[in-house]
């Protein structure tokens, strides 16, 4: 076990390493475009857009021609099928649980009365990016807490009225609504440095060997990724589209539930819902997404 | 659980066009071949039949079947030549009946 921990350690560096030079040969693209074309009118020649004699682009060629990110969505992996009916509203299964959660959001609750609304407006403004950056630093807890966990946090707070229990139909109405809000904004890398340890920790058990079986996520969404189990392609395991409608569900489901369903898959104990280990597993998971664009509220098959 | 929908009718439509009407509703579609985790047999609740009329006239109706997926979602055509208002009905097992009322405007 510790052997397969340490083996897949440098994996993790090398992929976030690579992408740590991709972000640079990025950033790196529109200067070497600027000064190209500068250096074209100086010198009496038309410039030619998207070329330069820059030495960089000589050693480097293939990134400036096509600058691709390698990681995949799990949309990616669907059949066509499937991905339109993401990509079409009025056939999304998960938007019959936005409009519920438009109604949470103005209707009054608990014993404080109090509505989502009264302390944070219009979602379309308030709500924008924030399905984006999550999970995000609770100081009470002092730990960092999921959207649907923050949203539980804001009934008991501020509203005096019980906690719903995971994926309970009213928080997955108010986190399908909330992640609309954030349809196609990049996921945001993780730089609160209190949420330093809890990436670092979910890092630790994403290549942590589990279960009966005896496998860690690395082993399925990172060695075997993009080929298959039972018939059904492995995907990367970036969570870019939830709350997600999986059909295997014919339900909406948080991203807990589906981890929930992979602790299983494995045969080990599932960690509490709202606890310190799927949060921590869910703040590394975020990170390794970061710059991936937003899809939720989604569909999986 | 309360019962939501979502209906895709084109905002407006001239007279004598091809319109694509689309409907979604919330039911859980309950084959009746499933047992719960104590091995009871759990009851079938389907959606058994869905129309939609203008005004009072039926101008598409379907069955629906336990091999239909959760939320059932139905795409069907309408000549639109006047004014007036689509009625949605969805009926099923345990007396389940569901209407929805979109107006249609053609000019």
């Amino acid at each position: 076990m510790i052997v397969a921990r340490l083996a897949l350690r440098p994996l993790l560096w090398g992929l976030a390493t690579r992408r740590l030079l991709l972000a640079l040969a990025l950033a790196l693209v529109p200067l070497l475009l600027l000064s190209g074309h500068t250096l074209a009118q100086a010198s009496g020649q038309p410039p030619t857009p998207g070329f330069s004699t820059h030495s960089a682009q000589r050693t480097q060629p293939q990134v400036l021609q096509s600058p691709v990110d390698r990681r995949r969505s799990g949309f990616s992996f669907m059949s066509p099928a499937t991905q339109a009916l993401q990509q079409d509203d009025a056939q999304n299964p998960a938007m019959l649980w936005v409009g519920d959660g438009l109604r949470a959001w103005r209707e009054p609750a608990g014993r404080g009365g109090n509505r989502c609304a009264d302390c944070h407006g219009n979602p379309n403004t308030s709500m924008r990016g924030v399905a984006a950056r999550y999970p995000a630093w609770d100081a009470a807890l002092a730990r960092p807490v999921s959207l649907a966990h923050r949203i539980n946090l804001c009934r008991e707070r501020h509203q005096q009225a019980p906690a719903r229990a995971a994926d309970h139909e009213e928080l997955l109405g108010l986190e399908a609504m909330i992640a609309l809000r954030s349809r196609g904004l990049p996921i945001e890398p993780v730089t609160d440095p209190r949420l330093q340890p809890a990436r670092e920790q979910g890092q630790a058990l994403f290549s942590t060997r589990i279960g009966q079986i005896a496998l860690s996520c690395a082993d399925c969404h990172e060695r075997h990724a993009g080929a298959r189990l039972g018939g059904s392609p492995i995907p990367e395991g970036h969570p870019t589209a939830y709350p997600i409608f999986r059909l295997q569900w014919q339900s909406l489901g948080s991203l807990t539930r589906r981890l929930q369903g992979c602790f299983t898959g494995v045969r080990a104990d599932s960690p509490e819902p709202f606890g310190e280990i799927m949060s921590a597993l869910q703040v590394f998971l975020r990170d390794r997404a970061a710059g991936m664009p937003h899809e939720g509220p989604g569909v999986r098959p | 659980m309360r019962i939501r929908t979502l209906i895709d009718v084109p905002p407006k439509a001239r007279p004598g066009e091809l319109i694509t009407i689309r409907a979604t509703i919330s039911h859980p579609m309950e084959t009746g071949y499933r047992r719960d985790s104590g091995g009871t047999l759990l009851a079938r609740d389907i959606i058994r039949t869905f129309s939609c009329r203008f005004g009072d006239k039926t101008f598409f109706r379907s069955d629906l079947f336990p091999a239909v997926s959760a939320n059932p979602y139905l795409s069907f055509h309408y000549r639109a030549q006047v004014s007036g208002e689509l009625t949605f009905i969805w009926s099923g097992d345990r007396g389940f009946e569901h209407r929805e009322r979109v107006a249609l405007i053609v000019e």
